[in-house]
């Protein structure tokens, strides 16, 4: 499974799930139509001050691949985020590094999380901004994120990665495959069995 | 073998290994709100799924309640119909839900202990980051995405890779006016704001183990501004005596056993951390935010940081946090203007952090310049508050008195900033934009430390206006 094209960089740390969809953009039973204000407040913000951002920029339109920094996605566990960024048109993320709610909620709607080198962000990221029309590649089977003539190394979870090329990020029926073990688990715990007296 | 409390908790909750490598994993509580849960029911209902274990599933409503009269419909359309979604779906799916007209109604950090549901050993999910509070009752407790909260529905369960865990030693003894949100703002500048990724915290040593359930609350609330996504304290005595008559909690010789039981899954003497450290309580002093993420924080008595004092990997960062605060570098934090005072959310809206807050503000009037807003955490925080007398002090001294709810953290019902307001808070985050306004401003402190700013209209040491409270 290999992600293709062009790529958004989106750059500093600690960039919190706020920012990616602020919270007034929540007040709704679905998540439709939260593409159109992904990372609002700072698009409005940029534009005030007569500065394009990148989800703005012409080059940005239609890239399938966001380059973040250190700590991409921390704070509230709004899973809005991650959607938000896929409807968006977002396949792929390669980042220094992740906030573990972020992972999980990108993971469960098919979106890897790829962590690679700083100093290797940091080429990546100057080789898009120099030529915003430059195709990154997300190849999860050799856990490679090629840009030209380019390759870096890439890691994800086992876990995860496993799930990205066996298409089964959806774990809802994998953790229901099995409810009779999920029953006899559940028997077995003290609190759920009222702390039952010892047998005599 | 010796072994963590995490471990142990894990291990019971174990229901296989998956193919992956991952552990599949037992849900024992699952809470839910009005926020996360909608897409959740809705992708249950195309795939024709029941709740799994409706019996361990509780709701309620907290973040898009207006706190200022609630009468339904709600006048904002889009609260409204979350509201009416979630009624719905707990209809439909047997879910219990604490609502509007349930005496149990609050925020869902605030009522899962109150209520007893939050107990020793468990391992509890809810669709939302501050579910680490649960930790401070020996819970191994975590936030999850609406795709998770779907599967727990679905299956009571999460395929989940295991945590390591580091042990925090708070050390010594706080001086007075220094809070459990003081220790934990300084372990999240100490170990920053992602130096938790992969981790549980395990909180301990003496000041822990004094404090009360409330502060273990607001110490555990946090771990996930550290990155930690989840947080807790070893149960103990102070664990039992919190339980003990609770509504969901065991009774009569049940609770004894029950108590037996929690004891023993706490971490075993000598058992083995993926890290510790050690932090000096004593050196603690009340704590407050200059920048624009949980770890960017300095004792009141210091100065804010500039670019020029930090690593380089920082520099843009603090610039960028500066420039949005509009602080100067170098400057004092005490002494800054304050426009809004905020207390409440889950964090620190229970009813001890009221009752530190009235300690500050008795007999004292708020600043005219300063909006001051009293959020209990939950119905019953509200109701206890009012039996002491507290609203009375908060309504003289210039506060509203408001009705329970997440309120201001975090901007999703009326309580909002405007435009470049500064507002003292005693809310977990202090991100661009978290309070309402995308250009508003937030100070996070401990909920006297809001009082004594509210009071003096400017960021100031609560521990002056303590001692003045006492001499006279």
């Amino acid at each position: 499974m290999t992600i293709t094209g062009r790529a958004v960089v989106l750059r500093g740390d600690d960039v919190d799930t706020d920012r990616i969809m602020p919270a007034r953009f929540l007040r709704a039973v679905s998540f439709d139509g939260l593409e159109a204000h992904v990372f609002e407040d700072d698009r409005r913000a940029a534009a005030a001050a007569g500065a394009s951002h990148p989800f703005d920029a012409p080059a940005g339109g239609g890239a399938r691949v966001l380059l973040v920094n250190r700590n991409f996605g921390c704070g509230s566990s709004r899973e809005h985020a991650p959607q938000a960024l896929a409807r968006w048109g977002v396949q792929a993320i390669v980042g220094e590094s992740f906030a573990e709610i972020f992972f999980s909620n990108a993971t469960a709607l098919g979106v890897p999380c790829a962590c690679a080198r700083p100093e290797d962000v940091r080429e990546m990221m100057a080789i898009v901004e120099r030529d915003p029309g430059a195709l990154v590649a997300v190849d999860l089977e050799r856990m490679a994120i090629r840009i030209a003539d380019r390759e870096y190394v890439g890691t994800l979870p086992a876990a995860a990665r496993q799930a990205f090329l066996a298409g089964t990020w959806d774990a809802t029926a994998l953790l229901t495959a099995e409810f009779d073990a999920v029953r006899a688990a559940a028997a077995r715990l003290p609190y759920i069995a009222g702390f039952p007296p010892p047998r005599a | 073998m010796r072994s963590t409390l995490l471990r142990k908790v894990w291990d019971l909750h174990t229901v296989r290994r998956l193919p992956s490598g991952q552990t599949q994993l037992l849900i024992g509580l699952h809470l839910v709100h009005e926020v996360t849960s909608p897409q959740a029911f809705d992708m249950l209902r195309l795939r024709g799924r029941r709740v799994a274990f409706p019996d361990r599933t509780f709701a309620t409503v907290d973040h898009i309640v207006p706190t200022d009269g609630q009468p339904r419909p709600f006048a904002d359309e889009l609260a409204e119909q979350m509201m009416a979604a979630l009624e719905r779906n707990c209809r439909e799916f047997g879910v219990p839900l604490f609502d509007l007209s349930s005496d149990d109604q609050g925020i869902v950090h605030v009522i899962g202990p109150e209520l007893g549901l939050t107990q020793p050993g468990m391992t509890i999910a809810c669709g939302d980051s501050h579910t680490s509070t649960h930790g401070a009752f020996g819970a191994v407790a975590f936030g999850i995405g609406t795709s998770q909260v779907r599967d727990v529905l679905a299956s009571q369960c999460l395929a989940m890779e295991p945590l390591k865990v580091r042990r925090i030693i708070v050390d010594g003894a706080l001086d007075p006016g220094v809070y459990a949100k003081d220790v934990i703002l300084a372990i999240i500048r100490r170990l920053g704001v992602q130096g938790g990724v992969g981790f549980a915290y395990e909180y301990a040593g003496p000041v822990i183990e004094r404090m009360t359930m409330d502060e273990r609350m607001t110490v555990c609330n946090m771990s996930i501004e550290g990155g930690a996504r989840a947080g807790y304290v070893n149960p103990d005595e102070t664990t039992v005596g919190y339980l003990r008559g609770r509504r969901f909690a065991p009774a009569g010789e049940a609770f004894d056993r029950a108590a037996a039981w929690w004891r023993s899954i706490a971490s075993d003497p000598g058992a083995a951390y993926d890290d510790e450290v050690r932090v000096d309580g004593t050196a603690v002093r009340p704590m407050v935010t200059w920048g624009t993420n949980p770890g960017q924080s300095a004792g009141v008595d210091e100065r804010v940081p500039g670019p020029a004092d930090v690593a380089d990997a920082d520099r843009a960062a603090v610039a960028d946090a500066l420039a949005y605060m509009d602080l100067e570098p170098g400057s004092r934090i005490a002494g800054t203007k304050v426009n809004v005072a905020f207390i409440g959310s889950c964090t620190n809206g229970r009813l001890s952090d009221l009752q530190e807050a009235a300690r500050v503000v008795r007999g004292r009037r708020i600043a005219a310049h300063v909006r001051g807003l009293v959020v209990p955490g939950s119905r019953r925080v509200r109701d206890a508050a009012e039996r002491e007398g507290l609203h009375e002090v908060f309504l003289e001294a210039g506060f509203e008195w408001r009705q329970a709810g997440c309120s201001m953290c975090l901007a999703m019902n009326p309580d909002r900033l405007e435009g470049r307001e500064l507002c003292a808070s005693s809310s977990n985050r202090n991100f661009k934009g978290r309070q309402g306004s995308p250009t508003g401003r937030t100070l996070l402190m401990s909920p006297a430390m809001v009082a004594a700013a509210a009071v003096a209209g400017e960021v100031t040491d609560v521990r002056l206006l303590l001692s003045r409270s006492e001499a006279s």
